[in-house]
Order: structure tokens, then sequence, then C-alpha cells
């Protein structure tokens, strides 16, 4: 027997929507799970105090601000390659054997575990270059981690440049050099920072890639060759060793904030971005 | 003048561009230099398919891994895949444009959540209750499953609405004016159309739920055993790594990062097939 047609629409209906809410109120459980445990202890004292007992009790301060020195330096450094490589990409090149090769390149460095980044971390700058458990390993390794995401908005962002910009500055004599720094960086920008931001959010909430390279003291660093913990790994280790179940939740609940910020202020930007091209 | 510095600066960003994908060979390099003569000294079989794991008397069989990141990750996928696909069909046929556009990014934040947090979920909600209702330690196999196929969601539902939206609206129109149902023109069309797109959503799912690593090492268990069980604790590739790399030293190290060599050839297979199977989709149009 045949179930008629209208019936298996009201059922793929439920079905797939049920899916969909499903999805959505697990985001929002996840969500409100951790802010309701962990903002009445997050407070002044919380984030600007150093910790004591190993995190048991006291603030979180030095996690604090390995949490953005991390991500800071990752971004300095990945910034100009990825634009660099984008801008060559899309302006400088037609698509070539050698073209197919960086695409392929970027599409691994993509796919690959933060895992592997933290073993190769670990191998190439904190043992065989020398550098340490330090904020600078760890700032290269997330740097190689978000270069193709650089990479991949960047580029999207530059080919979304209408083409008669391009048009209009090569007929008044421009270089291509002059036509990308005056007329199509700009145009793109927002696109391009768009993507530095959710770099910036991965990178806030990295901890495999991270606890390997930069290390997890929980000292202040003096130097850029000092090692750190960022908030990620802070709560990594306090829940993992029940060390403390309060200051654990705490620390979740500014990750989640300032994750989510940073990502709200991406598509934010974005849709500005969009609606400003329409 | 004008023309050398042209030169130049095509120079310099083709370098550049190099430079980044070099950097891609030097992380192949370093983790097989490291751990690729440690499984010729050993033997690949003796390593892959010994189940003998103690690194103390120098038994490094990593079978029980692999088994474990296997049904892990079809456990992942179990959950992942139909409800991933489900969410991105309703989006993209069901509802208005200007809502998908808002319920996507929404989406896509629970791809901005770290890892440690799904595995904390999966420590304080999901383990007790697995506990409660099914028995068994908790920490499983199957919380692994869930928190995973959970993490993959964006991944599956985002590609998957790129696919489905690249499917001509001729098909659906055609379908619709033959007299179909939505959702006979869903899976008779729209699926089919979308189909090679969809499956790459689902590969690139797996690849990053084989590759997890925080999350399961929270919520797996860890043993090293291979499961007989849903509920059994077991532990992965990745949590074998992340969980002994602070420590070892020698041969030791040198079998994480043969570890690590197995992840990153299973990776880059899996990566492959879903960048052909996106790129057939776009030479098809």
């Amino acid at each position: 027997m045949r179930i008629p047609p209208k019936y298996t629409q009201k059922g793929a209906i439920a079905l797939l929507g049920g899916a969909t809410l499903l999805t959505l109120a697990i985001l929002i459980f996840i969500i409100v799970f951790i802010l309701e445990k962990g903002l009445p202890v997050l407070s002044f004292n919380f984030l600007f105090k150093n910790p004591e007992d190993m995190g048991r009790a006291g603030g979180i301060f030095p996690t604090l601000i390995g949490t953005i020195i991390l991500p800071l330096l990752a971004i300095i450094i990945a910034t100009p390659l990825g634009i660099f490589t984008s801008v060559y990409l899309s302006e400088y090149t037609k698509e070539t054997r050698a073209t197919k090769i960086i695409r392929f390149g970027t599409d691994c460095l993509a796919g690959i575990p933060s895992i592997i980044f933290g073993l190769f971390g670990y191998i190439f700058f904190v043992i065989t270059l020398e550098m340490g458990w330090s904020i600078l390993s760890g700032g290269l390794t997330l740097a190689v981690m978000i270069l193709p995401t650089i990479i991949r908005t960047s580029e999207e962002a530059i080919r979304a440049v209408p083409k008669s910009y391009r048009e209009v500055s090569f007929s008044l004599g421009a270089t291509g050099w002059q036509t990308v720094k005056k007329v199509i960086l700009p145009n793109a920008l927002p696109g391009i920072v768009t993507g530095i931001m959710l770099s910036i959010g991965r990178a806030i909430g990295e901890t495999a890639a991270v606890i390997f390279t930069a290390g997890s003291s929980l000292r202040l660093p003096g130097s850029i060759l000092d090692s750190t913990r960022t908030m990620a790994v802070h709560f990594y280790i306090l829940a993992r060793e029940g060390i403390s179940a309060e200051n654990a939740y705490g620390t979740a609940a500014a990750l989640i904030i300032a994750v989510l910020f940073v990502n709200l202020s991406a598509y934010w930007l974005m849709h500005r971005f969009i609606s400003k091209r329409s | 003048m004008k023309l050398i510095g042209e030169k130049g600066v095509t120079k310099v960003l083709m370098i550049t561009a190099f430079s980044a994908i070099s950097i891609l060979l030097l992380i192949a390099l370093f983790i097989i230099n490291e751990g690729l003569p440690f499984i010729f000294k050993y033997g690949a079989g003796n390593f892959l398919l010994s189940s003998d794991w103690q690194p103390h008397l120098n038994k490094f069989g990593i079978y029980p891994m692999i088994v474990a990141s296997i049904w892990v990750t079809l456990g992942a996928m179990i959950v992942g895949a139909p409800l991933g696909v489900a969410g991105a069909l309703f989006l993209s046929e069901y509802v208005p444009r200007t809502i998908m556009r808002i319920v996507k990014p929404t989406i896509e934040l629970l791809a901005a959540i770290p890892s440690v947090v799904y595995g904390f979920i999966g420590v304080m909600v999901l383990a007790p209750l697995i506990r409660k209702n099914f028995g068994g330690p908790g920490l499983s196999l199957l919380a692994a499953s869930i928190i995973l196929g959970v993490m993959i969601l964006p991944t599956v539902i985002s590609i998957s609405i790129d696919s489905i939206l690249a499917v001509p609206q001729s098909y659906r129109e055609g379908s619709l004016a033959l007299g179909a149902t939505t959702w006979q023109t869903i899976h008779m069309v729209t699926i089919k159309a979308s189909k090679s797109g969809i499956i790459a959503s689902i590969i690139l799912g797996l690849g990053r739920a084989i590759g997890e690593t925080m999350a399961v090492i929270m919520v797996a268990g860890n043993s090293v055993n291979i499961p007989h069980s849903p509920l059994d604790s077991v532990r992965t590739l990745t949590a074998n790594i992340a969980l002994e790399m602070s420590y070892a030293t020698g041969m030791h190290r040198q079998a994480l990062f043969a570890t690590g060599v197995v992840l990153l050839i299973v990776i880059i297979i899996l990566n492959s097939i879903a960048s052909v199977a996106i790129r057939k989709r776009i030479s098809k149009r």
C-alpha cells in the first residue's frame, strides 16, 4: 500500500523541521547551560586576579592574557601571508597546474586536525627550532592552522569585487599592483576582516594545538619566549583533573562569551558587506 | 620603473603563495620523518594489527585505537548525517530564504564552540544520562559518538545547503509542474541532483570527527580495548596521541608520531575524496 503524497509531505515537514529544531535546541542548550552555571562565577575579580592553588581559587588573569596574545600573534603572522596568497591566486594567475596545487594544498591544510598541528608545532618549533614551550611556538602553530581560512575567505572577498572596478582602474593606466592596492583590497576589506575574525574565534577555542606548543604555565608571561596558558587550556585542565568545577564553569563562560562575541561580530560585518554590495 | 616594480610584486606574491603550501609539506615531512622510521623498525603489521599497547614494555600495537576511531566516527555519522541532511533540506526547501539566511549562520555557531566545551557538556550532561539509562561507565563509545555527531552538524548542514541551493530552480519547477509535492520533488529530484555535494559534506564531517581530540578525550573513557558494546570505554587514535604526548620519550614518542602518520594519511584520503566529489558537482554544471 502506498502512503498518499499528502501524508508523506506532512510527515516530511514534521521530520525535517524536527531535525532543524533539534539542532537549534542543542546549540541553545549548550550556551545556556554554560552561561547559567558560569555567569555567577564571572566577576571583575575573577577575570583580573591571579589564580591561587593551581586554579582552585582566585582568578584567571594570566590565561586571559594568554588568550589575547596567542591569537594576536597568530593573526599578525598569518594575515599578510594569507592575503598575499589569495591576491596571487585570484589576480595574478589563470587556472594553471600551479594554482591547482596551491588550492589542493590549502584544502588539505584546512582538513588537518588540530592534534596534528600540535604534533608538528611541538617537533618543529618547540624541539627543532629550540623555541621551547612558548608564546612564539604556540602563535606560529596557530598561524599555520588558521592560514587556510584566511586564504579562502580573502580569495572569496577579492573575487566578489566587480570586474568593472578593475577595468576602470586599468583604463586609467594603473598597474596590476596599483589596482590591487587602491581598488581591490579596500573593496574586499570587510570580507577579509570577516575571515580574520572567524580565525581569531577558532584560535581562541583551540586546545590540542596550543597545549603542546605554548605549554600550560600559569605564570604571567614576561616575554614571547615564556610559556603561557590560554583560557581553553585552563578550562580543560580544571575540568579534566577535577580541580574546581566552579572555576571551570566560570572559565567556560568567559571562553564562550569571547568566542560568540568574535563570531557574531564577524557575521555582522559580513552582513553589512553583503547588503552594501546588493 | 613601474614595470620593474610590477614584476617584483608578482614574484613576491608567487613566493608567498608557494611558501604557504610548503608549510603543508613541512608538516607532512616532520611528522613522517619522526613516525615512519618507527613503523619500519617495529613492523607495520605489528604496529597496525597488534592489540598490545604497553609503552613501558616497548609494545606498541594500535589496533584497538584504530577500531575505536572507526566506530566513533561511524557513530558520529549515524547521529550527525541524517540530522544534518534533514536540517539542510528543511532550511533550503521548506523555509523562506530570509529565515534560512538567519538560521544557517546561527547553526554555524555550533562550529565556533570550542571542542573542550563539547567535551565538558559530554561529561556533565550526557555521560550521567547514559549511565543512568543504559548502565556502564557513561564515558563511552556512545557518548563520544553523540558528541561528535553534534560537532559535525555545522559542516554537514552548511555544505549540504550550498550544494542543494546549487540545483537549478528549473528542475524543481519541472517536478512541481508535474503535480509532485515538495517532498516528492525533494526525494526524487533535489536529492539526486545534489547527491555528490551532500556526500562530500558527510565525508568532510567524517574527517572532522576522526581528527577531533579534546572532546573525545573527555567523553570516550580512554581505556585501550576493542569495544564490544556502545557502552564500552574506548580510546581513539587522536586521544592516544594527546594523552601520552606530554610524557613520552624515545621510542614511545616515535610511536605516537607514527600514530599521527596513520591519522594524517586517513584524513588526506577522506579530504581528497570529498574535494573530488565537490569538483564533480561544479564541473557538471
